[in-house]
């Protein structure tokens, strides 16, 4: 057993060990961070290859871009996603188009690990998921692990890409406590979380946790719940999540970050895209509401989606009976 | 300057010239797309500093990129052919003038963002310590560059890192369409890096042997592992508008004395002929040679043909 910390505090281990090209760097790295995801590697690799910046995210982004231009392979840390916001213009204008723009000569090969979610009363600044934006840039990949074997899993491949990969883990699993896998898992192919017949739900990140959990109550009641992780945002395993719904002919879509414009559209557009006939309902879909995180505890937690919202749709959608499909708003 | 290298300077000065200004007749002619910057007027700096680099030195330009292409050893046809937007470009089509790169001559990057391109030369100066080897990364950015915040994020961390990298500011006094002095009330460039107490200069930038031998100094104590970072600002000016269209409403235009005094061009010439290394009918002979290459490299570039549609998808991803 392991926690999904302990799983990405390896990986960078193994990885480092592996190749001499993979550093570290980032701010408080060397001394772990404050979850302690980068804990020991200074001891083991020294402060040279497990770098502490300072509090420069835009140049420690574009230093780690120019030596993976120039054949190391850095693992960068933004200590929250909401910080990558001070990065965009080295991730979305050089990393993400360097390959591109120089006609295949220059290779990024970079990993930007950084985590997002609330849950923790860290307020609107400290709390966000910001992956949706990262999905709409060209030359980007973006994984979003939920488990501690698909952290590591995930993370070894991210390393091994010769792309530039967001890597965006979320807080609140740090600490779970599971089955430690120690396989690469292939950027690009989602994980059948639960079978189920009667709705397929396509989580990310946190909230496949809390879909599992709605599927187990939900098959109380006698529906069966299928729950798909697509792991990778980018590329995105549309065929795993089109098959599912051939099987099931609905589809609630849920995330933790705001339901407008959030990667939950894209993966709607994309399905009935693909496959509207194989659809017996509209497409529902499970996110935060078009408001900042708020801090107040009360507030946060009706703020977060979880159980009870995949619950609900998951419930609405059954309600629609086939045949009679509702236009307008999803249930 | 010894003469073989004072020819060789000036030969490349030459080059760059004139590929520009038949640059800015392309574009006019519309053979030359999008956003043309040239740097017509600031040779010099281009010239003084790459002419010392070995190829595996890595260099990253500005939007303003065509002189430090050429003077980086790049070849001329595929350059204006990617200015033209053709399949034999140095990019393939995909980059064009605001990004060139050519990795096989140590190009690694020019950027449309300006000062974007600083913090990737501190990390091609960390590979090549981490790595190993003796390379120098040399990045070029104007006066504009300095404001922003990522410029002082990046000075911070090369000189707390002590990277082995030279900052090139060219100061050609105009951030785009606006002096230096409504921007800033520092001066010199020079001054803005003060406090981080590294080696830095500020010279005559359309002066190319006081370019060299400023870059010189600092090249060799980069190289030699003396730690850095470097600064070398180069006070120049640029003859042409910000782009290529640019009416310049914002400033009075040279008199064509002043720049008779100013051009880098004609002071290498004056100082090789007093000098004797130059003959008297050599600056024609150099001129002439320059239009012949950059006439077979607009043959080059015609004869390209454009890139085929599925271009623009197939490189999005390495694989």
């Amino acid at each position: 057993m392991t926690t999904y910390l302990q799983a990405i505090t390896a990986t960078l281990a193994e990885a480092m060990r592996a190749d001499p090209r993979v550093l570290v760097i980032g701010e408080d790295v060397a001394e772990g961070g404050p979850w302690g995801a980068t804990a020991g590697l200074a001891e083991e690799f020294g402060t040279e290859r497990v770098r502490n910046t300072p509090i420069s995210e835009a140049a420690i982004c574009g230093i780690a871009i120019g030596a993976a231009q120039s054949g190391l392979r850095p693992v960068v840390e933004i200590m929250f996603v909401d910080f990558v916001t001070l990065a965009l213009d080295q991730l979305v204008n050089q990393a993400a188009k360097a390959h591109f723009m120089s006609g295949g000569q220059l290779t990024v090969p970079l990993v930007l690990r950084t985590q997002g979610g609330a849950g923790q009363r860290g307020g609107a600044q400290h709390s966000q998921s910001l992956e949706a934006w990262l999905t709409h840039v060209p030359g980007l990949k973006v994984a979003m692990p939920s488990t501690a074997a698909d952290a590591a899993g995930l993370l070894a491949a991210a390393i091994a890409d010769p792309n530039p990969v967001v890597f965006v883990e979320n807080k609140t699993l740090y600490f779970r406590d599971e089955e430690f896998g120690d396989t690469v898992v292939p950027l690009g192919r989602a994980r059948l979380v639960r079978p189920g017949r009667d709705v397929t739900v396509v989580a990310l990140s946190r909230l496949v946790h809390e879909a599992v959990a709605a599927a187990e109550e939900l098959a109380g009641e006698g529906i069966e719940v299928e729950v798909i992780d697509p792991r990778t945002l980018v590329p995105l395993d549309l065929e795993a999540i089109v098959g599912s719904v051939a099987r099931t002919h609905r589809l609630v879509v849920a995330h933790e970050a705001v339901a407008h414009g959030g990667f939950g559209a894209e993966i709607a557009a994309q399905v009935q895209e693909a496959a509207f006939d194989e659809l017996d309902a509209p497409i529902a879909r499970v996110g935060a509401p078009f408001a900042p995180v708020p801090f107040s505890p009360p507030l946060e937690d009706a703020y977060l989606p979880g159980r009870a919202e995949v619950t609900a749709a998951v419930r609405a959608l059954l309600g629609c009976p086939p045949g009679e499909r509702t236009l307008g708003s999803a249930p | 300057m010894a003469d073989h290298a004072g020819l060789e300077v000036l030969r490349t000065m030459w080059r760059i010239r004139v590929f520009e200004e038949r640059v800015g007749q392309l574009v006019r002619a519309d053979e030359v797309h999008g956003l043309v910057h040239l740097s017509v007027g600031q040779e010099a700096v281009a010239v003084g500093v790459c002419g010392q680099l070995r190829t595996d030195d890595a260099v990253y330009s500005s939007h303003r990129a065509h002189g430090h292409a050429i003077a980086k050893g790049v070849p001329l046809g595929r350059l204006m052919a990617e200015l033209m937007g053709r399949d034999g470009g140095l990019c393939r089509g995909l980059g064009g003038s605001m990004h060139l790169v050519d990795v096989e001559h140590g190009l690694l990057g020019a950027t449309g963002v300006v000062g974007g391109n600083v913090p990737l030369a501190l990390g091609s100066a960390l590979a090549a310590r981490l790595l190993g080897g003796d390379q120098v990364a040399v990045v070029f950015f104007g006066d504009g560059a300095v404001q922003g915040g990522i410029f002082v994020e990046s000075v911070n961390l090369a000189a707390l890192w002590q990277l082995p990298v030279v900052l090139v500011c060219e100061n050609n006094g105009f951030a785009e369409f606006t002096p230096r002095s409504a921007h800033t009330t520092v001066e010199r460039v020079s001054d803005v890096v003060a406090p981080w107490h590294f080696d830095r200069e500020t010279v005559d930038g359309n002066d190319v042997v006081a370019v060299a031998e400023a870059f010189g100094r600092l090249l060799s104590e980069a190289r030699g592992g003396g730690g850095g970072p470097f600064l070398l600002e180069c006070l120049t000016h640029r003859l042409r508008g910000h782009y290529e269209g640019d009416p310049q409403h914002y400033r009075q235009a040279l008199a064509a004395e002043d720049w008779q005094e100013l051009d880098p061009i004609l002071r290498l010439q004056r100082l090789g002929l007093a000098e004797g290394w130059l003959d008297a009918d050599a600056p024609a002979r150099l001129e002439d040679e320059a239009h012949e290459e950059v006439e077979a490299a607009v043959a080059f570039a015609r004869e390209s043909p454009f890139p085929p549609p599925g271009r623009t998808t197939e490189l999005v991803y390495a694989r």
